[in-house]
């Protein structure tokens, strides 16, 4: 399925971001390539979500070139910009669910707006998506305040993927889950990945997550990526922040738990 | 050759659809009237063969509706199979057969005049729910009140202090402004209207009694109510939905006393003061007007209203002021505690806590006014 003469999903290069005059991210250039789980690690308060947030033009950024399945990202032209919407699902950290509709209506909300389908066939897709994330049909009468974290995490994977994008965009997907629930939602994204074909770019702190589903790990420090590869390559990086990531004491104890 | 095609090849055999094309969203209204308009394929019993080779791009909406094509001949007693299914369409097609298998409730398109009569009754039940909140409210805050009483160094004086900055000295202007030019109003309409039988010097009794007695206390409250008491609901409401209020709980405090009372010292202590400065930019506005307007001069205007007003008509108004504060502030506080969720209920109780406040405000008015008549003030 991946066809190396393809432009790659997402190509970030020379971007820099600063606030005032701090500078976030410095010059920092990242490819995700088709069809693969990227996950991005880095400090907290580092600048992982200020990455997404300007790949996906939440965000200005002061120079560089952010490219989409190899369309340059213009954010001064409407037209490119609805388009561009229809091939990405994002799923922000809280969620952020309309709170006023309910979870159906929410999954339904980019297809109401974007496609010309009936209402029958409004409400099977939507039941489809949240029993595809692990929902059940009677979940779509909620609305977003009567849901448990993970299961507003998987409604707003369900509202990430109501059109089928090409690329999700994933902020902390398992942050604030039990780690029975994080295996589950981790198992979850690789499954919807090989099923639908996904890119998937994924900020996380959850080093089951990189172990697992993660194609690719990407480590940020000092506003620049300072390592990414497969999660062996990481191990044996030699960047002190990366090897102070990998090798502290939290990550001894899952390793030693692993083994 | 992008459009998606369905279309039925009889050769004798079972009867074979040939899909092909993208089944993609990028299709979805086309795609929905291929399969909406199923043709019926042979008789009962027989195999049906969906051919999907021909199909290039397949996503979550094409799949179910292959799906929903293959469900459809299931349930008219026929067999019907996939043939060709290339490799990586089968994860997302097997996916697809085990969803939407309970029937989806219908959608509930209720009576009008059923629904009409079922709101006005659940808004009439509710009322006693809104008397209960009111009163549990009024409470609460009695309570906090006496509590602050026996040891007055739990009131929270800064907050109280920050409230009345913001409920009072920062309302100040457009209080000023509002009731000066009401005043003036009063005064050119009763003018204009006194002049024909000769009597526009009894204006300045009308502007006079009418100012301090009801329009002063009443124009106040309602803009203290439409400016501040909805900025405390949405206050209460915000903090209400970011668990907040329940933080502050779990920590041992009691939000009453932390964040209502506060407010509504606030709103108590800026009301009369408010109420007073309105009236005398009322007073003002009707002066001048009088002046400019009915050529009335200011000493003879001064000299009339002496005579016109006294005392009393002031106290009247500036009596009411306290008791417009407690209300507003109650229903403000309440109805901030009611926010549940989601971001509309949020606007729903703040457009509420304004109606029912400025609704209290008018209804408490017309109760003093029978009270004060019947004790002679």
């Amino acid at each position: 399925m991946l066809d190396p003469t393809q432009p790659s999903a997402i190509s970030v290069r020379d971007l820099s971001v600063g606030f005032g005059d701090k500078t976030v991210l410095d010059r920092l250039s990242l490819e995700v390539r088709r069809g693969e789980i990227l996950g991005l690690v880095g400090a907290s308060g580092g600048g992982k979500s200020v990455l997404l947030r300007t790949i996906i033009g939440l965000i200005p950024r002061r120079e560089g070139c952010i490219e989409i399945m190899g369309q340059p990202l213009d954010r001064s032209d409407p037209t490119a910009v609805h388009a561009i919407g229809r091939r990405w699902g994002i799923l922000f950290q809280q969620g952020a669910l309309f709170s006023s509709l309910t979870v159906r209506q929410n999954v339904q909300f980019p297809m109401r707006e974007n496609l010309d389908i009936s209402v029958t066939l409004l409400d099977e897709l939507a039941t489809a998506k949240l029993e595809m994330v692990g929902l059940s049909s009677d979940d779509g009468k909620k609305f977003p305040s009567e849901l448990s974290g993970g299961m507003t995490k998987r409604v707003a994977l369900a509202r990430a993927l109501a059109l089928d994008p090409e690329i999700v965009f994933l902020d902390e997907p398992t942050s604030g889950l039990d780690p029975i629930s994080a295996g589950d939602f981790d198992v979850l994204i690789s499954t919807l990945q090989q099923t639908l074909g996904l890119t998937v770019f994924m900020v996380t702190h959850d080093l089951d997550s990189l172990h697992t589903i993660c194609d690719r790990v990407a480590a940020l420090a000092d506003g620049r990526v300072v390592a990414v590869g497969p999660i062996e390559q990481l191990l044996v990086s030699e960047h002190p922040w990366v090897k102070s990531y990998f090798h502290g004491d939290r990550a001894r104890v899952r390793a030693s738990a692993h083994n | 050759m992008d459009h998606p095609t369905l279309t039925l090849e009889a050769k004798g055999g079972p009867a074979t659809f040939v899909a092909a094309g993208h089944w993609t969203a990028a299709h979805s209204s086309s795609l929905e009237q291929l399969v909406g308009s199923l043709p019926s394929a042979g008789t009962q019993g027989q195999r049906v063969a969906i051919d999907v080779a021909g199909i290039e791009r397949l996503d979550t909406l094409g799949a179910w509706l292959l799906e929903r094509l293959l469900r459809h001949y299931q349930a008219q007693g026929q067999t019907p199979i996939f043939l060709g299914m290339p490799e990586h369409f089968r994860g997302l097609l097997g996916k697809l057969h085990d969803v939407n298998r309970e029937p989806l409730s219908p959608h509930e398109g209720a009576n009008t005049l059923i629904a009409a009569l079922e709101s006005v009754g659940r808004a009439t039940v509710g009322l006693k729910g809104d008397l209960r909140c009111f009163l549990e409210m009024l409470g609460a805050i009695g309570a906090s009140a006496a509590g602050v009483l026996f040891r007055p160094r739990s009131l929270r004086l800064t907050s109280a202090i920050h409230h009345l900055y913001r409920v009072g000295w920062q309302a100040v202007p457009i209080m000023l402004l509002i009731t000066f030019l009401i005043g003036g109003i009063i005064a050119q309409q009763g003018i204009f209207h006194f002049r024909k039988f000769g009597a526009d010097a009894y204006v300045v009794d009308m502007v006079g009694i009418l100012v301090l007695r009801e329009i002063g206390v009443l124009i106040v409250s309602i803009m203290v109510a439409g400016r501040s008491g909805s900025a405390y609901t949405a206050e209460l409401g915000s903090m209400k939905m970011r668990e907040e209020i329940d933080a502050l709980r779990t920590m041992g405090l009691d939000p009453v006393q932390v964040l209502i009372l506060p407010r509504v010292l606030a709103l108590v202590c800026a009301l009369p003061i408010l109420t007073f400065l309105g009236s005398m930019a009322a007073l003002y506005g009707g002066g001048l007007v009088a002046w400019l307007y009915g050529g009335m001069s200011p000493d003879i205007f001064i000299a009339r209203l002496r005579e016109a007003i006294s005392v009393t008509h002031f106290q009247v108004g500036i009596i009411k002021a306290p008791f417009m504060a407690l209300v507003i502030g109650i229903v403000a506080c309440s109805e901030g505690l009611r926010v549940k969720g989601s971001a509309e209920s949020l606007g729903l109780q703040t457009t509420t806590s304004v109606v029912k406040s400025i609704f209290l405000v008018i209804v408490l008015d017309g109760m003093f006014a029978i009270f004060f008549a019947s004790i002679g003030m």
